[in-house]
């Protein structure tokens, strides 16, 4: 049972608020937030998830950039609250195709409605879409989306890749196209997070990938859906599914593998001592996936010794959309790359220039040397759709069946 | 471009309309009319000019997103103190009245436009109502409005008039009528709704007209209607638990949910039923019955026989109800389990979490099962965590944490899902450190240290810190710290400031507990430069591990003068506006530890001193070896100089305490000062998470929201503060004396150059004698001779002085036979396996350190005796004596008149 449900933004302005029960004070939002915000003094650490305060324990997560909070006075599982401020989430997300600031604004009496329906006397009573869907009477406004970050891992398919029809990831499942009829079409993301860490001399130490089978259907009718892996990979749990898709985006299953795997990307980071106030800094990665599979938006980033005052970057030419860059105040080397190809190897030289003498070894000062990258058409654990069915075919037309599969990765880490 | 302008832009835009307003072409003049008063609106026969301020603010407030967008104009922002921002705004009533008429010209509008005006309107007044704006004022225009057929509207409705019928409840009983007609409507869905805002109304003497409807709600053919009226019973109990009981309600709810087909519904019921039974089992029996009757085995197995029909959230419901019930027999607890086996699969962690939770109340009498429960809920427990967002991770890595705590051995193999990802959260980062401390054991230690060196070396300095930490916390769990003390020194040669500081801290309590550690330490310890701990933690810890280290290590001693000299001098010159009490406090207890060392190692120097035999008076010696010590006793004495006039009434009372101490015998005082230390085995905070494991069953939140206990091991201090008791009871008469001149002479000694510390100091000196000098001339006849018998002082045992020489040893034993309590102690210290055979064993130990029973003894007596022995380690003889009324204020006294080494100096 929860008391109240806000969101506020991030610069702690309310914007919904709906008390449940009453039993919390009116001011909350603002006691919350200040709490957050001055978490410690040093403002290093951020606040935890769930906190009690005078009484009241409060619950948050954070969704691009807004603070979805519950509060309650009483112990209630907060693994419950946290789950439920998550689906909330997904609810509005799915009703305004875009979670924004924004659109949540302009969406406020929608999203009331759709917050009276979910709880009740802070009970909560549905969270899916396809049940709202007869409840909630309020047309979302569309927000232009082409100006807001996405939101969920959906929002992957975006990046760079034209192939994928772009708006639909962030079409409202119940707004109506504005030529009037809607699209059939159901989506399919496997998306697999990854995480590595490589030791100084290259082994992998440990591996790991989050997989998230990911369906969004915009079908009418529901029909019945069956949806087929390959077994060729040893995974608990995996075999062919049969299912009725709500509608609205919801995981068809988590997996997680531990097993080794080859990891996309080596990293080949080195650092070295070069005269009394100079290093040179070089970093290698060589992409090992096939040639016809293309990685985008990689960012590797450093940290550098605390008295490194200049860095001079040795880049290779002819590479479009490379860009290396030394954060002063963070005292962090950047690398930015558009894509790489697969099989394809790119190296940086940077020479750092010390303000004062180095003494100790100077790998403690630096690293370690961690990448984000997308792979789209690409997972690691090699899992994949062999055949997605759509039990009822409408007459009109064959509806759309995308299959996607992207890995991200979540903590791809080298030391040095 | 919208930002909140700087205040000085405002007051410089100010001046510019200002200066046009009031001045001609120069740029004096004078304002004829006060700024406010100008900004106030024309209708009030002021200017209208518009405060700037309130117009940015006004600008930026975006939430007013349809109100700028209807095209009005921001035309009434004159906040002049009078707050009147919104006064325009709130005509919105006009067009409501309009709407509400039929004659009004809206209405010849082709009637979707009108709802749609209708539409725009009643969002205004919402984005009103919900930033805020008491819009009440067109309460009866909404309602009028409500008589609608579009839904859209009506809900909008409905939202309003449950926002202000509670605190007006004039208001509401305007709306009873229409809530009650569509409470009849033919739509299920607006019946729902009607009768979940009649219910939301809140209003207490309106009950009456709730009852009706809610009891035909109870028995409507739809099931939204049915789940509204569920807890719509809760709300009206909520109101009025009379009319609800009255009515029968509680009875028609219990027959819903065992007979209702819709799963939602009979949830609904099921939480309304339990929170009302709640409140009201303390006033009747009958719900407290009703409320055990929940917990029956045919009510229980109705509920998870049925358990695949309800939501994920219903199924919550239902497992915290069916973690309460007690089974009959273990075939019953199996049952139970194997049903609810595959929610162990369910997408959501609360589910999960849930079916967790009943799986662990079911077993917690069968210990073997227990034990397999664990097994079984590891992986989704694992797959859990690494499968939502960080706040989700979050939850369940708490209650990994809890399992962990429990019983680590099961999870000691995955440790390395507990190795932290670099772009975590904090707060995960510093639970998954926790569990790796606790997983760590032979097998996996030296990976898990190795990973969390690396997290050491990481930029993040919170990280970094409780990386340390971790380690330390690692050390003192292991019986084999070879490695991990390896580790730990070379932190301190990565001089880094928050490193050292952190290690310092985490050495100082190894040594507590592993002294046989202090040789490789110190040597690591002593090569800091002190301009690298900065931390009040760290500073009091590196004082600690000096001052208690000086006997056992030769080493330091000169280390330890050149920090007298410099390192400590710094400090107290910074003394009293900046340090922190613990600072101050350790600075003191080592500065007289070490003091008191070095005049020890001066008197086996001092032959004439030993030999003569006579011991008692360092008095006789005091030439000599106030000779040798001058430079350190003036330290010493600015120290207690500046110790008693600090602000704190702990820094003070224990540096008269020393002060009074040293006055009275030097040996004496070491004893006291510096008794024999033994190991430390359990650490206070450790034992905290036992207590949480306690809260596992019963609770969530409380588990998540846990504070860190601060029973850091603070025995040093609360031995010195059993102390100060008897140090108030014998200053009792002269108490204001010091204490009063300790303010007056606060500019004196405090902040003053180095040189002039001394003298500082002296004159405190010199005046505290003269003080006592007048309160205890009486006793002043006695003389010093009968002070050593009288006080019966006893040796302290040799682990004391266990780096000395045998020469020391034989000054001990040469004051051995006046002790009479020694043998007593000693017989404790056997007891326990821990202290030290009697001083004068025959054979000459290579190092009293080999005596320390942790290899011998098996930890868990160990901790038993430990947990018996009284809180204060000190010999008790010496609180005796300190404590005896009779004999000790004499003493003190006398002592105090006569020696004064600083004087001297």
């Amino acid at each position: 049972m929860i008391s109240q449900f806000f969101v506020l933004s991030q610069r702690g302005d309310n914007i919904v608020f709906r008390d449940y029960r009453g039993d919390v004070q009116k001011g909350s939002a603002e006691i919350f937030f200040r709490k957050v915000k001055f978490w410690k003094e040093d403002g290093k650490e951020e606040a935890p998830p769930v906190f009690n305060l005078d009484g009241v324990n409060y619950f948050h997560v954070k969704v691009v950039g807004l603070l979805f909070v519950a509060t309650t006075r009483i112990n209630l599982s907060p693994s419950l609250a946290l789950e439920l401020l998550q689906r909330i989430a997904r609810v509005i997300k799915d009703y305004l195709g875009l979670l924004s600031e924004e659109s949540l604004r302009k969406n406020f009496v929608l999203v009331y409605e759709l917050l009276d329906e979910v709880i009740d006397f802070g009970y909560v009573q549905t969270t899916s879409t396809e049940v709202l869907k007869s409840y909630v009477f309020n047309e979302p406004i569309v927000v232009d989306a082409a100006r807001m970050p996405p939101l969920g891992p959906a929002a992957l398919f975006m990046q760079g890749n034209k192939r994928m029809p772009g708006t639909a990831v962030t079409k409202s499942v119940v707004a109506h196209e504005p030529g009037g009829r809607k699209r059939e079409e159901i989506f399919v993301d496997i998306i697999e997070k990854i995480s590595v860490t490589f030791s100084s001399s290259g082994y992998v130490l440990t591996s790991e990938i989050d997989g998230t089978i990911q369906m969004k259907s915009y079908l009418t009718g529901n029909p019945e859906i069956r949806l087929a892996l390959n077994d060729d990979y040893t995974l608990e749990e995996v075999g062919y599914q049969v299912m009725v898709p709500p509608d609205g985006e919801f995981p068809v299953m988590n997996y997680r593998i531990t097993q080794e795997f080859k990891p996309p990307f080596s990293i080949n980071a080195l650092i070295e001592e070069a005269g009394s106030l100079k290093a040179e800094v070089i970093l290698k990665i060589r992409a090992e996936f096939p040639s016809s599979i293309t990685a985008n938006t990689i960012l590797v980033e450093m940290p550098l010794p605390t008295c490194t005052t200049r860095v001079n970057f040795d880049m290779e030419h002819g590479i479009a959309g490379q860009t290396a860059d030394f954060k002063e105040s963070q005292r962090r080397l950047e690398w930015n790359l558009k894509k790489i190809v697969g099989g394809s190897e790119h190296t940086l030289r940077a020479k750092l220039n010390f303000s004062q003498e180095f003494h100790g070894n100077i790998t403690k000062e630096a690293g370690p040397v961690s990448m984000t990258f997308t792979i789209p058409m690409y997972n690691p654990s090699r899992l994949q759709v062999k055949y997605l069915q759509i039990a009822k075919k409408t007459k009109s037309s064959n509806p759309y069946r995308w299959v996607r599969y992207v890995t991200q990765a979540n903590s791809y880490v080298a030391r040095i | 471009m919208a930002f909140i302008l700087p205040k000085g832009i405002i007051r410089e835009i100010e001046k510019r309309i200002r200066t046009f307003l009031w001045k001609d072409k120069s740029d004096t003049g004078y304002a004829k009319v006060a700024w406010n008063q100008v900004c106030l609106p024309l209708n009030e026969g002021k200017l209208g000019i518009r405060d700037v301020q309130a117009l940015n603010y006004a600008l930026m407030n975006h939430s007013i997103t349809p109100y700028s967008s209807c095209g009005h104009r921001y035309d009434c922002l004159e906040m002049g103190g009078r707050n009147r921002l919104w006064h325009r705004q709130l005509n919105l009533s006009d067009p409501l009245r309009l709407l509400s008429h039929p004659a009004s010209p809206a209405s010849r509008q082709p009637s979707s436009g009108t709802d749609d005006t209708k539409r725009e309107l009643f969002k205004k007044v919402i984005s009103y109502m919900t930033i805020g704006i008491d819009v009440s004022s067109v309460f009866s225009e909404m309602v009028m409005c409500s008589a609608t057929s579009d839904i859209v509207l009506k809900k909008m409705c409905y939202l309003y008039v449950g926002n202000y019928a509670k605190h007006n409840p004039d208001l509401a009983l305007l709306t009873i009528n229409f809530l009650q007609r569509d409470c009849k409507d033919e739509d299920p869905m607006i019946r729902g709704l009607a009768l979940r805002s009649l219910c939301s109304l809140g209003v207490a003497n309106l009950v009456e007209y709730l009852v009706g409807p809610l009891g035909n709600g109870l028995k409507d053919g739809n099931n939204y209607v049915r789940m509204v009226a569920a807890v719509g019973v809760l709300k009206l109990y909520h109101i009025s638990a009379s009319t609800c009981v009255d009515a029968d309600f509680p009875a028609l709810l219990k027959h819903l949910m065992l007979k209702d087909k819709d799963a939602q519904v009979v949830a609904n019921c099921l939480t309304s039923l339990q929170e009302i039974w709640t409140l009201e089992a303390s006033k009747s029996e009958e719900a407290a019955r009703e409320r055990e009757a929940l917990l029956s085995k045919p009510v229980i197995y109705y509920f998870l026989n049925r358990i695949k029909e309800f939501n994920e959230w219903a199924q919550c419901i239902v497992l915290e109800l069916v973690s309460k019930y007690v089974p009959s027999d273990s075939d019953e607890i199996f049952d139970i389990m194997n049903l609810l086996e595959d929610r162990l699969q369910h997408a959501n962690g609360a589910v999960v979490l849930a079916s967790i939770k009943v799986f662990l109340h079911m077993t917690l009498s069968m210990t073997d099962v227990h034990q397999q429960v664990y097994e079984r809920i590891k992986a989704p427990l694992l797959t859990l965590v690494s499968s939502g967002s960080p706040e989700q991770s979050y939850a369940v890595l708490s209650h990994l944490h809890l399992l962990v705590m429990r019983a680590p051995f099961i999870f000691s193999s995955d440790y390395k899902h507990f190795y932290c990802q670099y772009n975590e959260p904090f707060y995960v980062k510093k639970l998954k450190l926790e569990m790796l401390t606790a997983v760590a054991n032979e097998s996996n230690t030296y990976e898990i240290v190795t990973e969390l060196c690396e997290y050491v070396a990481n930029v993040d300095i919170p990280m970094a810190r409780e990386s340390i930490r971790a380690v330390g916390k690692i050390a003192l769990q292991q019986y084999d710290v070879n490695a991990i003390v390896d580790r730990l020194l070379q932190f301190l040669e990565m001089e880094k400031e928050h490193v050292t500081a952190e290690t310092l801290v985490l050495v100082k309590d190894l040594l507590r507990k592993y002294p046989q550690w202090s040789h490789d330490c110190i040597a690591v310890v002593g090569n800091i430069s002190s301009k690298n701990v900065q931390e009040p933690k760290a500073k009091a810890a590196l004082i600690w591990m000096l001052g208690n280290m000086l006997k056992i290590c030769r080493i330091v001693l000169t280390f330890w003068r050149v920090l007298l000299r410099t390192g400590m001098r710094s400090i107290l010159q910074r003394w009293p506006p900046h340090s922190a009490l613990d600072v101050s406090c350790q600075c003191l207890i080592c500065l007289f530890m070490g003091w008191l060392s070095i005049s020890i190692l001066l008197l086996q120097y001092i032959p004439n001193v030993i030999l003569g035999g006579s011991f008692a008076p360092s008095y006789s010696s005091d030439e000599v070896f106030l000779e040798k010590t001058t430079r350190d006793s003036k330290a010493l004495g600015a120290a207690l100089a500046a110790g008693i006039a600090d602000f704190h009434q702990d820094v003070h009372d224990r540096a008269l305490f020393y002060y009074r101490l040293l006055q009275y015998d030097v040996t004496v005082a070491e004893r006291i000062v510096n008794p024999p230390k033994q190991a430390v085995s359990v650490f206070a905070d450790t034992q905290s998470s036992e207590i949480k494991i306690v809260s596992l069953t019963n609770s969530t939140v409380s588990l998540l929201c846990t504070k860190r206990r601060y029973a850091f091991g603070r025995r040093l201090t609360k031995l010195m503060k059993t102390f100060l008791q008897p140090s108030y009871m014998f200053t009792d008469k002269e108490y204001r004396g010091p204490f009063a001149f300790s303010e007056e002479l606060g500019n004196l000694s405090i902040g003053t150059e180095p040189a002039d510390n001394v003298v500082a100091a002296q004159v405190v000196e010199a005046n505290d004698k003269d003080l006592l000098l007048s309160t205890s001339e009486k006793e002043e006849s006695q003389g010093y001779g009968n002070n050593g018998s009288a006080y019966s002082a006893p040796s302290y045992n040799a682990s004391t002085t266990t780096g000395a020489s045998q020469g020391h040893l034989d000054l001990v034993s040469l004051d051995q036979p006046s002790t009479v309590h020694t043998t007593a102690s000693f017989a404790i210290d056997e007891l326990l396996g821990l202290g030290m055979p009697a001083a004068p064993s025959p054979a000459p130990l290579p190092s009293a350190l080999l005596l320390n029973a942790k290899a011998t003894i098996d930890p868990n007596a160990f901790q038993q005796k430990w947990r018996q022995l009284p809180d204060i380690s000190i010999d008790p003889r010496g609180v005796a004596a300190m404590t005896n009324p009779q004999a000790l204020p004499q003493h003190m006294q006398v002592a105090l008149v006569d020696k004064f080494p600083f004087l001297v100096a």
